[in-house]
This record gives structure tokens, sequence and C-alpha cells, in this order.
């Protein structure tokens, strides 16, 4: 059709302006990320000493790049508290997201199952509490949480537990906040493929004979698996660098990277350090957010 | 009665109690907010002591009404490119630099955002530039555009092109045909995605806080250091006007999309 590529050229002028901002917003600020991970920490406003300009010419730019200092990263491999917070974000990271997995399946699958008409409207009040402030959501549960809070007093009242318990600053509390802010982010991939799945298929195999659970284990969640990895994705790689949640609901014992990064940028003012975590951060990302942008372009390609 | 039969008793069992773990948090946030009680904890009887509270703090509606300038003015501008930006990666074909493009569009939305805030900070300093309103506008704007571009580009994806080439083969430039068949079209999602731009910076509590500067906090940034220091009250007043204030544009934007999509199809709620 030739209309329709008259029409994509000034369909590509429309990219010029987002282009501009995406990359004065968005690409240059990691090359300064980059450039503050390699210099020397320094008491000084701003806190750090700039090892190479790129004004200063050809010989001092590679003068420059001798004297790089990879200082940072080397304090990062070295120290403990660092690795310990790399592996607890993980860690609390994949927990979190087989948590959401298990909880937000037969969500994702009842809703599937609705009637037509039903299923927007479940879709829609699955969506609202997204709408709705993440740190009110999480200030919701510290309400509930505390120590003479509704959850303790429930416990109480129904003669569970003698004296409160302790919820409040454990990993439990911890898990319980992500969990509940993530939720929406795991049900709706997966509503998704399990709504456009061919009840058929499930109700040949039980034809078969298959029991229930071997009709969902051979049929609906092989099925169901680009939701499954869509669901996961979506949580696992904000959950890693997640912030908030750790810092109000769980103790403070053992901290997430993100908090760490939060830490040595604001109380500690050391930016090299920051920034230094920030890459190594977003090194250990690269390869579930390379998946997840994959992913996200094979279904716009699909439901084109 | 196979109809019946597939929604089985668990199915109404795990579903039910997936909406209830979802809405009861909140809907005892907003109960107590009418306590009269100065314990968070025991009911003390109705009361709006706490919203009155909180019309007199001033440092707080400060707070408030910063936060509604900034989400208001990131919307607009995060709408306008994020729709260009949607238009040419759903029209444009191929163009230079399109996997760039769409990956620099994609990866702000998973990114952490402690990341988005570092890098963000550290191009502000070698800028020199002032932080307040601007930057954090600025730092918004980024990250919702993208979110704006994704609901526009699924609504442009959905879109039956054979409209536009009408349009065209009846002599419309492809401008004016974007104009007259394709923006009317799309209009649900545009408004669909400034309300989710507007909400999603109204929320935002880390990029703010590394991209503003020193008196121009956000309310995000007061709650947040508010309730670091333990739980008070006039917090549940403050977060149930937040969650009014979001209530009343879902449904603003809900009644946008069923009025401007005469022909049955309606937005992505997201």
């Amino acid at each position: 059709m030739s209309s329709r590529r008259i029409f994509a050229r000034p369909a590509r002028f429309a990219a010029i302006a987002p282009y501009v901002w995406m990359v004065l917003f968005f690409l240059v600020p990691f090359g300064f990320v980059l450039k503050i991970s390699l210099s020397q920490t320094a008491i000084a406003q701003p806190p750090y000493e700039p090892v190479f300009a790129l004004t200063a010419g050809w010989e001092a730019l590679t003068a420059a790049f001798a004297a790089l200092s990879i200082d940072n990263f080397k304090l990062l491999a070295s120290d403990d508290i660092y690795v310990f917070a790399y592996v607890r974000s993980l860690t609390v990271a994949l927990t979190a997201t087989a948590l959401l997995l298990l909880i937000g399946y037969p969500i994702a699958y009842g809703m599937a199952r609705l009637p037509k008409r039903w299923q927007a409207v479940a879709m829609v009040l699955v969506i609202v509490p997204f709408w709705t402030s993440f740190l009110i959501r999480i200030y919701a549960w510290i309400n509930i949480l505390q120590h003479d809070g509704l959850l303790n007093q429930i416990l109480l009242a129904l003669h569970l537990v003698s004296q409160p318990v302790v919820w409040l600053s454990t990993d439990s509390a911890m898990y319980i906040g992500i969990v509940y802010s993530y939720l929406p982010f795991m049900i709706l991939p997966l509503y998704a493929t399990l709504a456009k799945m061919e009840p058929v298929l499930e109700e040949a195999a039980s034809d078969l004979g298959a029991p229930p659970w071997q009709v969902f284990w051979l049929v609906t969640f092989p099925l169901s698996l680009p939701g499954v990895g869509a669901g996961v994705l979506l949580c696992f790689i904000p959950i890693v660098g997640e912030f908030v949640i750790p810092d109000l609901l769980a103790g403070s014992n053992s901290l997430m990277i993100g908090q760490t990064l939060w830490l040595e940028f604001f109380t500690n003012k050391d930016w090299p350090v920051a920034s230094a975590a920030a890459i190594v951060l977003l090194a250990v990302l690269l390869v579930p957010l390379l998946l997840y942008e994959r992913l996200q372009k094979r279904q716009l390609e699909q439901g084109r | 009665m196979r109809k019946v039969s597939r929604l089985s008793r668990f199915n109404i069992a795990s579903l039910a109690l997936g909406l209830a773990f979802l809405y009861l948090p909140i809907l005892i946030l907003v109960i107590y907010s009418f306590n009269a009680s100065r314990l968070v904890t025991v009911w003390g009887g109705w009361s709006l002591r706490w919203y009155h509270e909180f019309f007199n703090d001033r440092a707080m509606i400060e707070a408030a009404w910063m936060s509604v300038r900034v989400a208001a003015s990131s919307a607009t501008i995060a709408t306008l490119l994020g729709t260009l930006a949607a238009v040419a990666l759903s029209r444009g074909e191929r163009f230079r630099g399109r996997t760039l493009f769409s990956g620099m569009l994609y990866a702000p939305l998973v990114m952490p955002e402690v990341i988005t805030g570092l890098s963000l900070l550290l191009l502000f300093v070698a800028l020199n530039a002032e932080r307040g309103f601007w930057t954090v506008t600025i730092a918004h704007t980024t990250l919702t555009m993208c979110f704006v571009a994704v609901v526009v580009q699924s609504r442009l994806g959905s879109l039956d092109r054979s409209l536009e080439e009408a349009a065209m083969d009846l002599g419309c430039n492809p401008v004016r045909a974007f104009v007259a068949v394709t923006l009317p079209l799309i209009a649900p999602a545009i408004v669909a995605g400034w309300m989710l731009a507007f909400t999603l910076s109204l929320d935002d509590l880390v990029i703010a806080s590394f991209t503003t500067g020193p008196g121009s906090a956000t309310l995000p940034i007061r709650i947040y250091s508010e309730v670091r220091l333990g739980v008070k009250p006039e917090i549940n007043a403050i977060c149930t006007l937040v969650i009014a204030l979001i209530a009343v544009v879902i449904v603003i934007a809900s009644l946008a999309s069923k009025l401007s999509s005469s022909q049955g199809e309606s937005a992505a709620p997201l």
C-alpha cells in the first residue's frame, strides 16, 4: 500500500522530540553515573573529584583514562556490607516473586473463568489499587501490623495468641508489603494469557480422563508460560532495587541494595560509591531487563 | 451446565480472598482517618479532627500543592511526547535508531527507581541546574511518557488502518488525516495516558527525592518523613484525601473514554 508508506514519513518525524528527550534525560545521565562511579571520593561540593574533562583535548583524555579509578568497584566487591546487600536483594526478590506467582495465579485463573462481563469488572477492581499511591498502601499496612494494630487485636480477641506478636520491622512484614504492592503486576499479565486460552483444551484433557491437577499441570500451566514470564520479570526487576518497602517495614539489620545506595548517597554523601553501586545493580539486572524488553516487543507485535 | 462448572468453588474463593486482600487495608485506613482518638488504634468515635489538622498544616498543604503542580505539568508534557513516540513506533515503520528508541521507552517502565533518580540527579548537578519544581517535572516527564507511549501505542495497534488510508485516498495529506481521523479515535487512550501520568507523578517518592531541592518537597516526600517517625492520625486523613482525588481522576478518565469511544471499543483501563 503506497498510502501507508506516505503516512510513515511524517510519523517518523514524530519521533524527533521524544527521541531527543529520552537521549537527553535517560541515556546521557547514565554516562554521568558511569563517569562518577570512576571518580575519586572527595569532600567537596559536588562531593566528587572529576577525573576527566572532555574539553581538555585528546592527550588530557588519554592521561585521564590512565588515571581512572576502579577503587569504588573494588570497595563494593571487598566490603561485606555491599556483597550481602546484593545477595539479600536477589534472595528477597526471588522469594517475593515466587510468593506473588503462588498468590496471583489462582486469582488470575479465577478472573479468566468469570463470565465475560464480569471479567472486565474484575480487571478494573484489580487495577484500581494500583492507581492508589503505593506509599499509602504501605502505610495502611503499618497501621495494621503495628504492635497494638488491628492484626494483633484480632489475634488477641480470638485467643490465638496470648500477647501481641511483633510484626513490624520483620521480614514477614516486608514480604506482605511487597506482595501487596506488586500483586496487580503479577495478576494482569497472567490473566491476559489465561483469558485468551481455549477452554476446549482443558475440557478435552478432562474428557480423556485426566484428573484436575493433571489438566492444570500438563495443559493450563504450560500454555500460560508467556504470562508467567512477563509477570515474573515485571515483579522481579523492580523488587531487586526496592527501597521504600524494606525501609518502612523490614528491620534495619540487613539492608537491600536500594537502601545501601540511598544511604551512601544521602547520609554518607559518597556519590562515587553510590554510582558504582548503581552500575553494578544495573549490570545484575541487564539480563532480565533485556528479556522483558523482548517479551514486550513480541506481545505488541502480536497484538497488531 | 458447562459454564457453571467452569467457575469452581476454588475459583470463587481465590477471587474473593484476593480482592479482600487488595481492598481491606485501604478500607481500614479510610475508616480510621475519621477516628476521633489520638491513638491510631483505639476507636474514639467519628470525627473530622485530622482533616482539620491537615488543612492547618502549612508545610503539608504546600507539599500537596507542589505535587499537584508537578503532576499536572509533567503529565501534560509526557502526554505530548508519549503520543508522538507511540505514533512514530506504530506508524513510522522502520527508521534509524528505532531499536534504541523503543529500548529507551521500555527500560524506565521496569528499571528500579533508585537508578533513574540517581542518574538524573547527577545530570542536573553536572548541568549546575537549580533543583526544584522544574527538575522534578523533567524527571517525572521522562518516566511517565513511557507509560503514555505504551497506552497510546496499544490503542493505535488495535485501530483499523484503512480508515487513515481512506482519508488519504479522499485527498487528505497524512498530517490532516492524522488530525481528522486518527486523533479522535485515539483520544480516549490519550486521556487515559494523561491520567495515568498524573497519578504516577503524584505517587512518586524515590525519583522526586533525588531530583528535588531544599524547600520544594512533594507530598510523598513529606508523608514519608512523617511515617518514618511513627504513625500519626493526620497521615490517615491525608492518605484518604489522596485516595479520593485519585478516585475522582479515575471516574473522569473512564467517563471520558466512554464518551469519546462511540464505536464501542473502550480504551485499556491501564
